[in-house]
């Protein structure tokens, strides 16, 4: 290929677009499978731009800091959170109790269980530390694995991972479990596998999915004051 | 759109001031959703507001911001297939327990609370004896 061609596709510009169309396509199998729980657009745009900087021979860290512009607003959005928090605030009337004090628990147990079920199996304690974070929604994971001093990238594909397995199989599982109410059931989903999850809840049950929205909210919050209190024992 | 990206924006860098003077190892965003959260409530903001649009049309392509953090994952594929047992076992093992965990607490408080039931229909005919 001609050098110049080359550098073009290896500049930002070209990056930028490589990314927005995975990310498209990603969107239109969404659309085209019905929404199924494994065509996520990130897991697709993921392996576009993935192939194209092998391929292309890019440095990842000149891929990052050429789609700067898309990842900036990682921040903004996760503080946006707050708003189906607020939205779906007025239905906890009655339930508060059971609603913290199951998400808190859970918390610490998807915790607690991601580190010490790694590292019997021999993980490291970076890997560990990546784990610990996965219950939590995406960003929140990546965030937290940032400054744990764990490993960003895998920590968005477990949590990811995570929400997608939970998405298929959750609601078999809870029957299996003999969990019935549908506020818990939303609940146990939202905490354990954030808004992939939270989203299959949406589509099963108006309560289900409402009660996942706000446990995927409260979840984030409350496993990012645990795992640094928690790392002080475990690592 | 503009103003309420000017919130969120604010609310962020709050959340970073935050954590920066008080040390802790809590990511600033998240602060910030907490901080923007009480915020909504005291103001009863009602979903017209432009915090409540720019912050909807964000969420819509939440996907879309962790790309290029996900796309790092071309730099691990090794080290994914070395430690694929510890991974999996810990992802999945850890997904369950804490599945069961939050919802056997959740009905179990909510008994212990005596508040209504709202079992899905159909559910409780074959399995109400344990």
């Amino acid at each position: 290929m001609r050098e110049d061609l080359l550098d073009l596709a290896r500049s930002p510009l070209t990056l930028l677009l490589v990314t927005l169309a995975g990310y498209q396509a990603g969107r239109w199998l969404q659309t085209r499978t019905g929404g199924h729980a494994l065509a996520q657009p990130v897991l697709v745009a993921i392996a576009v731009a993935g192939t194209a900087i092998t391929v292309l021979d890019v440095d990842y860290a000149d891929y990052r800091s050429a789609t700067e512009l898309i990842a900036f607003w990682l921040g903004p959005a996760t503080v946006a959170l707050a708003i189906p928090l607020h939205r779906q605030a007025d239905r906890l009337k009655g339930f508060v109790v059971p609603l913290l004090v199951a998400v808190v628990v859970g918390a610490a147990t998807s915790i607690v269980s991601a580190v010490l079920l790694a590292r019997l199996l021999g993980a490291d304690e970076a890997l560990e530390k990546t784990l610990s974070t996965k219950a939590a929604t995406t960003p929140v994971a990546i965030a937290l694995t940032e400054t744990l001093g764990g490993i960003p990238p895998l920590a968005a594909v477990f949590a990811i991972v995570t929400g997608i397995v939970s998405a298929i199989t959750a609601p078999a599982v809870l029957n299996l479990l003999r969990i019935r109410d549908r506020r818990a059931r939303g609940l146990a989903v939202g905490a354990v596998s954030h808004g992939i999850g939270a989203s299959r809840m949406l589509r099963e049950d108006e309560t289900e999915g409402a009660f996942a929205g706000l446990a995927m909210g409260l979840s984030a919050l409350a496993i990012s004051l645990l795992v640094p209190v928690l790392a002080l024992v475990l690592f | 759109m503009i103003t309420g990206l000017t919130w969120l924006l604010a609310f962020q860098v709050l959340g970073e001031a935050i954590v920066r003077v008080l040390d802790v190892t809590v990511p600033g965003p998240v602060v910030g959703m907490l901080l923007l959260f009480v915020y909504l409530r005291v103001r009863r903001y009602d979903d017209s507001g432009s915090i409540v649009r720019a912050g909807s049309a964000l969420l819509r392509h939440l996907q879309l911001f962790f790309i290029p953090a996900g796309v790092g994952i071309v730099a691990y594929l090794g080290l994914l297939g070395e430690h694929a047992l510890p991974i999996s076992v810990a992802l999945l093992g850890s997904w369950l327990l804490g599945l069961a965990v939050v919802g056997w607490t959740a009905v179990g408080l909510e008994r212990l609370l005596g508040a209504p039931r709202d079992d899905l229909p159909g559910a409780g005919e074959t399995g109400e004896v344990p």
